[in-house]
């Protein structure tokens, strides 16, 4: 397996996946990075994404149920695993740490 | 894709207004649709088209049909990725993509599942391939003539075209005269070797003591350049050359020397002798050639000074009725440059001719066979026509049985359909399910294959036995190739037969008909299977009734008033015996009544005769003759409308009188058309004045497909054509015994050539009779074809109205009104057939044939529907049984289970 260390996209994308709960198939994750990120987010590259970090094994997926909408064909739904959620985790937790490190004045005075 | 906000965009509201119909029909674009599920691997497949359909719909709704459907095609080809695109080796191989093993082991169940389906297929299917493999093996033979030949690609065959008189039409022969052959190869460059053939040798050849009747050809030394028949014995280059060769076949060598070396033997004919030079081996049966013997063209010379009588002057540019020449072009000659120099030739020729035109062509060799029959033809010519005829009626039956399977599959889908639901459930995609339908129908097919050559062997052998130009004409015989042109014949067809039903089944939605297989849309299939019905049925009334109408106008010929009676009337060929004792012997015996001569016997389509011209020299018209005694016409009991008969002079006294018929007075205004005045006018025919003494009612000199010449009877006591003997009724079998006996005496060679009138007449109409055999055969085929399938439609019909019969019968519907509701159905299908066949009949019939005919009888309203009565009774009667069967059935069974 590939090294761990998420990219900045992949940990987006892995933390829609997450807020998505039970409705984090493609379309639906393009719409609410689109939405949150403020940029425009190709449906190819979140694709690609979410194939990536499947290989990395930091989401599962499955298909759901053939509705009447989609052509009748199911939706892949994604999940979290457990080291998708560390990993998130840790990502986090140095983003904290760094954070923390940076004086307030500092921060005030480059915006 | 566009950035998206959660509430609805403001041009929402536009596009909201579009006509929903155009977004609800507007689909993806099927090619980009199509390349993705070509490319992308199966396990991605399924979310992307989802993602990307409904990506197009929201686009669809906000933004347009156009821009929806350019946004899919662009997206499509973005995905094609190094993740998304299948790699090699996970595609199908196409050996489990077309599943044979697994179509052919289920057909085999279905065949023998559903085994009254199976059967009339595979009967109708037999029946009707057997007919279509014997037109294959006629083509393959006629494909196969002269195929022994080398350099048969540069054969020709020089033939001529003829106009006798500027406004009659031209004849086409196969002959052309000497001159041509002698000119083609002094003045024509560019051909390897030229081979003259000529008609006409024929004789009782004398061998010691024996004497045995032979024919043959004669031909030049370049005969065996152009023709490459082997021989055993002798040298091709020189056994041609010498006067008085003979080269015979292997067969006639054994007929007239047995087993002994027939080399340097001496043949006598008349009074001159030809020496054996050479033997050729058999010549095969599928050649346009065929002798007993080769004379050498060189003999004819010698023969011509002594024998002056011989058919003119053979080296005339005119005389193109006995003479044949083909040409061996050499190998960098072109056909169309030697063409223009022929035309150039006849051209010239032609200048010094006064009334006739003549223009020679090059036929190829393998076009002779088959082709139009032109005059004069040397061998057996299969008319092209007669070959699309044959191959057309085939055809007929052939897509006839191949309805019955179309209409027999989609009848039965109830039973089936679910099947092939299943199937799509587990996984068969559309290209599978046809695979498998196709598969099954081939196979069955082949099963058919099977026995409808077993149905060709016998076949076969009725087919040549038909008419002894059949059985000249063809071998029929099989080959390694001929069968794979009847096993690719059973593919067609079950390609044919199979491609409806695959279709229809292949369209099959599994949901639907699992959740109600009765829903399915067969129905919308109806009108389909009742215009098959409709096509069969029209095809088989139209061959029945054509039979039928044929039938009766056959025998209207065979009974019609010639004008004279044929009745127990014996025509005697005399082959060239003289006739004084043999009459005076025959008028001896006690069953011959009366005797006369004529030198052929009219009425049988062989015509004779001349020009004859009136008082205006520049009007000439040709007219029909028959040189006959003076017994001739009160034993065929002509009619006279005035003048007398001719009365008896002796052999070699001058020729004076004719008889006439009505229509040469009236052609020729003699005496102002009245018969009465005519006598004792004078006519030229030939070169010969002669005394019209009487005029007859107009009587039929040739066949009823031609109309009444002008006929002149001239007197000879000794014509030497024929003997007409009227034989009395009682003891036809002695009084033809005795007549043997007495033509034994005079003839030891020649076996007795004698005919009933009646019985030649009927011959002269065999085409006829041929024509009618097998039109009636295809006939019987095509119904009994129909039929089988009316029979399966019915069988499946009812199947589906069990239950509806049932509760009717529960309701009180009596049975003869059961039959008549379940049937009306199939009788107005057979009444719409009607409806078209019998017009269409009619008018061909009236229209096409009998416009031939100027002397047929009309077509009756009787025998129109004949056919009708017959073929609807057969249908009747299948009907009748199945829903009487149906409708006898108990409704407390059949309601029960459900």
């Amino acid at each position: 397996m590939k090294g761990t260390n998420l990219g900045e996209f992949e940990e987006l994308v892995l933390l829609t996946v997450a807020s998505l709960v039970n409705n984090a198939y493609s379309v639906a994750i393009c719409d609410e990075l689109s939405e949150h990120a403020d940029r425009t987010v190709k449906l190819g590259v979140v694709h690609a994404v979410l194939n990536r970090l499947e290989e990395k094994g930091l989401v599962k997926s499955e298909l759901g149920q053939a509705t009447a909408t989609r052509g009748g064909k199911r939706k892949r739904f994604y999940f979290l695993t457990g080291v998708g959620k560390a990993s998130l985790v840790r990502a986090k937790d140095i983003r904290d740490q760094l954070w923390q490190k940076i004086p307030t004045l500092t921060l005030n005075r480059i915006s | 894709m566009k950035k998206k906000k959660t509430a609805n965009p403001p041009t929402n509201e536009k596009t909201a207004n579009l006509p929903t119909n155009e977004q609800k029909t507007a689909h993806p674009p099927k090619w980009a649709a199509r390349f993705l599920a070509m490319y992308c691997r199966p396990e991605l497949l399924e979310d992307l088209q989802g993602d990307l359909t409904e990506i197009f719909e929201r686009n669809l709704k906000n933004r347009g049909a156009f821009i929806a459907r350019l946004i899919y095609m662009i997206d499509v080809l973005k995905f094609f990725r190094s993740y998304t695109v299948r790699k090699p080796s996970i595609t199908y191989p196409p050996g489990r993509r077309l599943m044979l093993a697994s179509y052919v082991k289920t057909s085999g169940r279905v065949i023998t599942r559903n085994k009254l389906f199976s059967a009339i297929n595979i009967v109708g299917m037999a029946v009707s391939m057997s007919v279509a493999l014997l037109v294959i093996a006629v083509v393959w033979d006629l494909r196969s003539y002269d195929n022994t030949l080398k350099n048969k690609q540069r054969i020709y065959r020089v033939v001529s075209t003829f106009t006798p008189e500027a406004n009659q039409p031209p004849m086409k022969l196969a002959s052309t005269s000497w001159k041509a052959g002698t000119l083609i190869r002094k003045q024509i460059p560019g051909i390897e070797s030229i081979a003259f053939l000529r008609r006409q040798f024929s004789g009782d050849a004398r061998i010691g003591a024996n004497t045995v009747p032979v024919s043959g050809l004669y031909a030049n030394e370049g005969f065996f350049d152009v023709f490459s028949f082997p021989l055993a014995k002798g040298s091709a280059g020189t056994a041609l050359k010498q006067p008085n060769s003979v080269v015979l076949t292997e067969s006639t060598a054994t007929k007239l020397f047995g087993h002994a070396d027939p080399m340097g033997k001496v043949l006598k004919f008349d009074t001159v002798n030809y020496t054996v030079t050479g033997v050729l081996e058999d010549i095969p049966k599928l050649s346009h050639i065929h002798f007993e013997m080769l004379v050498s063209l060189s003999s004819i010379k010698l023969k011509d000074q002594n024998n002056p009588t011989s058919d003119g002057d053979i080296m005339d540019w005119t005389n193109i009725f006995s003479n044949y020449v083909y040409v061996l072009l050499s190998k960098n000659s072109d056909p169309a440059s030697f063409s223009a120099a022929l035309n150039r030739l006849s051209e010239r020729q032609n200048a010094a001719v006064a009334t006739h035109k003549i223009s020679l062509s090059l036929q190829p060799l393998k076009s002779i066979s088959i082709g139009r029959p032109m005059g004069n033809e040397i061998g057996p010519v299969v008319n092209v026509i007669m070959l699309y005829t044959l191959a057309g009626l085939a055809l007929i039956i052939l897509l006839s049985a191949c309805f019955n399977y179309t209409n027999l599959s989609i009848a039965r889908s109830l039973r089936r359909s679910r099947e092939v639901g299943i199937r799509k459930l587990i996984g068969a995609r559309r290209g599978q399910v046809i695979g498998q339908f196709i598969a099954e129908s081939v196979i069955l097919a082949l099963l058919s294959l099977a026995f409808a050559f077993c149905i060709f062997l016998l076949l076969r052998g009725q087919f040549l036995s038909f008419h002894q130009i059949l059985e000249n004409a063809f071998s029929l015989k099989l080959s390694p190739q001929l069968v794979i042109w009847f096993v690719l014949l059973a593919i067609v067809v079950g390609l044919i037969a199979g491609l409806l039903p695959a279709l229809f089944y292949s369209k099959i939605n599994a949901v639907q008909v699992l959740k109600n297989a009765s829903s399915l849309k067969v129905f919308r299939h109806i009108s389909l299977r009742k215009a098959l019905v409709v096509i069969q049925y029209t095809f088989s009334l139209i061959f029945i009734t054509a039979t039928i109408i044929g039938y009766y106008q056959y025998k209207g010929f065979l009974r019609f008033d010639l004008g004279f009676s044929t009745d127990n009337i014996l025509n005697i060929r005399m082959q060239g015996n003289k006739d004084e004792y043999f009459v005076k012997e025959l008028a001896a015996l006690p069953g011959v009544k009366k005797i006369s001569r004529s030198v052929i016997v009219s009425s049988l389509g062989s015509q004779y005769g001349s020009n004859m011209k009136f008082k205006n020299p520049a009007d000439s018209a040709s007219v029909d003759l028959n040189y006959i005694d003076e017994n001739y016409l009160p034993l065929h009991t002509y009619t006279f409308l005035a003048g007398r008969n001719f009365t008896h002079r002796q052999a070699g006294a001058p020729e004076t009188e004719t008889i006439v018929n009505e229509r040469l007075i009236r052609r020729f205004n003699i005496g102002h058309g009245d018969p009465e005045k005519a006598i004792g006018e004078i006519v030229a025919i030939g070169s010969q004045k002669l005394t019209i003494i009487g005029v007859l009612k107009d009587f039929h000199y040739g066949t009823l497909d031609s109309d009444i010449d002008p006929t002149a009877l001239r007197y000879s006591a000794e014509p030497g054509g024929y003997i007409n003997v009227k034989v009395s009724a009682a003891n036809i079998p002695a009084t033809m015994t005795s007549i043997e006996a007495v033509w034994k005496g005079i003839d030891k060679v020649h076996p007795l050539d004698a005919k009933f009138y009646d019985d030649q007449i009927e011959q002269a109409y065999s085409y006829f009779s041929v024509m009618l055999k097998i039109i009636g055969f295809f006939g019987l085929l095509a119904v009994c074809i129909s039929s089988l399938g009316l029979f399966g439609m019915v069988i499946y019909t009812m199947e589906k109205r069990v239950k509806e019969i049932g509760i009717r019968k529960v309701l009180g519907a009596n049975d003869g009104l059961l039959v008549y509701l379940l049937s009306k159905e199939f009788l107005l299908l057979l009444f719409i057939s009607a409806l078209i066949a019998l017009p269409v009949t009619w008018l061909f019939f009236e229209k096409l044939i009998l416009a031939k005919f100027p002397y047929h009888q009309p077509i009756q309203i009787g025998q129109l529907f004949t056919g009708l009565f017959i073929v609807a009774g057969i249908a009747l009667a299948m009907i009748g049984v199945q829903t009487l069967k149906i409708v006898r059935l108990n409704p407390a069974n059949v309601l029960k289970n459900e």
